[in-house]
């Protein structure tokens, strides 16, 4: 198992090369002018000739190439032309926002939807289904952003029962970062308001973020569900006279997670992309925001940066679920 | 006499095909629904502008007199901070975002055909080569890359079209590949073989025309998350530019003015909300009757 581990980790490598090259591609072979963007409208050439030395854009690509994966090697994810902000620093800050989000929405839709799977699969073929059905259907097609933007205007503006957006109001201090999200280091100094204040403001975005993965999650369920229901064993469980909640939860129910769990691991590197138009609408301080920021003004190393963070945590969270799948079923193994 | 009864056979037994999928789609009420909000949206993609009730707003006309006006019989949707209306902008809309996302799906899923079939059927390190490029392109989130290529691409619809179906072709050429790989171990690809087609033959007049169905199903389920896609751009802010309407760049517009106006939100939104719905239920439908392995 350790090397299984050890050979997925290593697999990071070709990765992160492959990542930052086709990133750079972008960044540099397409007709873009960064640095008349960051320069602005009134620089002089050899203004803008002085900012693409300082930041080495006159180099060959190649060779900015070579020194930007050198320099990550040592941690060193380069300069935004815009701001002169380290790069690192900046994801640093918010990758947890982002982390944060992407988990209470992920925890709203496995919390909700695989119940709501099992349900579904019990009443298959009868009117609940269907409903659920197309309610699943018309909650994967409901745009994000125009949700966002309906809970917005009924919870903040019209009932003034949540905030409008943010984190955590300007006049409150976040808590002591020990995982860097609000929610939980607030609970673990025992800072009750802040912790409600912090969970008022993610409630929104969350649930913006949650309705697609949980309308997924809970078809999957309910698929894998009718699937183990048909096998032999739920009917050897059945002529063994074990009682009916034992057989849902011990026998239908744990087998047919571990067929959503590889759903579960897609979604989750998919929202962390897909987190964009939801931060955007509430103004949340991720990574999804900054990427937008950064493109707008076509400053590349932020988005390559964002790119790297993202497909990493993609290829970990996957690694993560094929370990899960050792701990829910023991015939799984690690080749 | 019996030749001939013969002889039509054949065709009678693939127009009972159609006629049976054509019963077993009609018989799903979902894709019926499904059929008919996707004609309602093709229509308004067709005709929208002309049928628009203000045909002067969509073409960039500015009536600041009558700004923000409250839905009323003149004004279903009210109208904007330029005095637009709504509804008229939101049906003109129709087109762009159809227009985009049939394109999106159409490249993306010649780029991801091509790229598919060459790996499945090349083999080796072909094979190898291409399948890693289409992981890698899958780990980056495909808005963002969307967006880093239109940025560097600058504004325009051609351009908008273009970077999304650049990130859009990797899940085509895993579908392909699969495909691809099981076909051509079948008899008719031996056959073939032996009246001595060369691999260009085989593989395009023999192989592909027979995965086309999958690719056709999730062309179709595609078709709603391309136009969601393109209303994302357009609601950041990259993409086409006003004044042609778009329905990501009125909601986006209509979100700064948004608790005192709410009402220039609801036309885009419903609409997308509308067109998506339509092509997802449609595509399921479709996927039920072209691709029963597929069926959740």
């Amino acid at each position: 198992m350790i090397r299984f581990i050890l050979r997925r980790l290593l697999l990071l490598i070709p990765v992160i090369i492959g990542l930052t090259m086709i990133m750079f591609a972008i960044a540099r072979l397409l007709p873009g002018d960064p640095v008349g963007l960051a320069a602005g409208p009134n620089a002089t050439a050899a203004e803008r000739a002085a900012l693409a030395t300082e930041f080495g854009l006159d180099r060959p690509v190649w060779e900015q190439y070579a020194t930007y994966v050198g320099g990550l090697a040592h941690g060193d994810f380069g300069t935004s032309l815009l701001t002169r902000r380290p790069v690192g620093a900046d994801l640093a800050a918010y990758l947890p926002a982002t982390l944060e989000l992407v988990f209470a929405a992920m925890f709203i839709a496995v919390a909700l939807g695989i119940p709501l799977g099992l349900i579904t699969a019990l009443w298959r073929n009868r009117w609940p289904d269907y409903v659920s059905q197309v309610l699943a259907i018309g909650a994967i097609s409901m745009p994000r952003f125009f949700l966002g933007l309906l809970l917005q205007l009924c919870f903040a503006m019209w009932l003034m029962w949540l905030p409008l957006g943010g984190r955590l109001p300007i006049i409150v201090f976040p808590p002591e970062p020990i995982t860097g999200f609000i929610t939980l280091d607030a609970l673990l100094t025992g800072d009750w308001q802040v912790f409600t204040t912090a969970l008022r403001h993610l409630i929104m975005p969350a649930v913006a973020l949650s309705l697609s993965p949980l309308a997924t999650i809970m078809r999957m369920m309910r698929a894998s569900t009718i699937e183990v229901m048909g096998q032999d064993y739920v009917m050897t469980a059945r002529a063994l006279g074990l009682p009916r909640h034992k057989i849902l939860g011990r026998v239908i129910a744990r087998n047919a997670v571990s067929a959503t769990l590889t759903v579960i691991g897609l979604y989750f590197g998919w929202l962390l992309g897909g987190t964009v138009l939801v931060e955007t609408v509430f103004d949340w301080p991720g990574l999804g925001l900054y990427a937008t920021k950064a493109i707008l003004s076509q400053d590349m190393m932020p988005v390559i940066g964002v790119a790297l963070v993202i497909g990493l945590i993609f290829v970990l969270a996957n690694l993560v679920i094929d370990l899960a799948y050792g701990l829910i079923n023991p015939k799984v193994r690690y080749a | 006499m019996t030749d001939t009864s013969a002889a039509p056979a054949p065709a009678k037994a693939r127009n009972d095909g159609v006629a049976r999928m054509l019963y077993r789609f009609r018989q799903s009420r979902l894709s019926m629904v499904g059929a008919a909000l996707v004609a309602l949206v093709l229509f308004f993609a067709a005709f929208g502008p002309m049928l628009a009730p203000y045909p002067g707003h969509v073409a960039g006309g500015v009536e600041t007199a009558s700004r923000f006006q409250p839905p009323s019989v003149a004004h279903p949707f009210g109208t904007n901070e330029l005095g637009q209306d709504v509804l008229s902008l939101t049906m003109a809309g129709t087109t762009v975002s159809v227009l985009a996302g049939f394109g999106v799906v159409l490249i993306g899923a010649l780029i991801g055909t091509v790229v598919g079939a060459v790996a499945g059927y090349v083999g080796g390190w072909t094979d190898e080569a291409l399948m890693r490029f289409t992981d890698l392109t899958l780990t980056i989130p495909g808005l963002i890359l969307a967006m880093a290529i239109a940025a560097a691409l600058g504004p325009g619809f051609q351009n908008m079209v273009l970077a999304i179906s650049l990130s859009w072709w990797p899940g085509y050429a895993r579908l392909v590949r699969g495909e691809v790989l099981a076909a051509r171990e079948e008899v008719y690809v031996t056959a073939a073989r032996a009246t001595g087609a060369g691999p260009g033959r085989i593989l395009f007049r023999h192989v592909l025309p027979n995965c086309v169905s999958p690719i056709i199903v999730k062309m179709s389920l595609d078709m709603g998350f391309a136009i969601l896609t393109v209303a994302g751009l357009g609601f950041i802010g990259i993409g086409v530019r006003p004044p042609t309407p778009e329905w990501g760049t009125l909601l986006s517009n209509a979100r700064s003015y948004m608790p005192d106006y709410w009402w220039t939100a609801m036309a885009p939104g419903m609409a997308m909300f509308v067109a998506v719905f339509g092509f997802n239920l449609l595509g399921d439908g479709l996927r039920d009757i072209l691709d029963p392995k597929g069926r959740r």
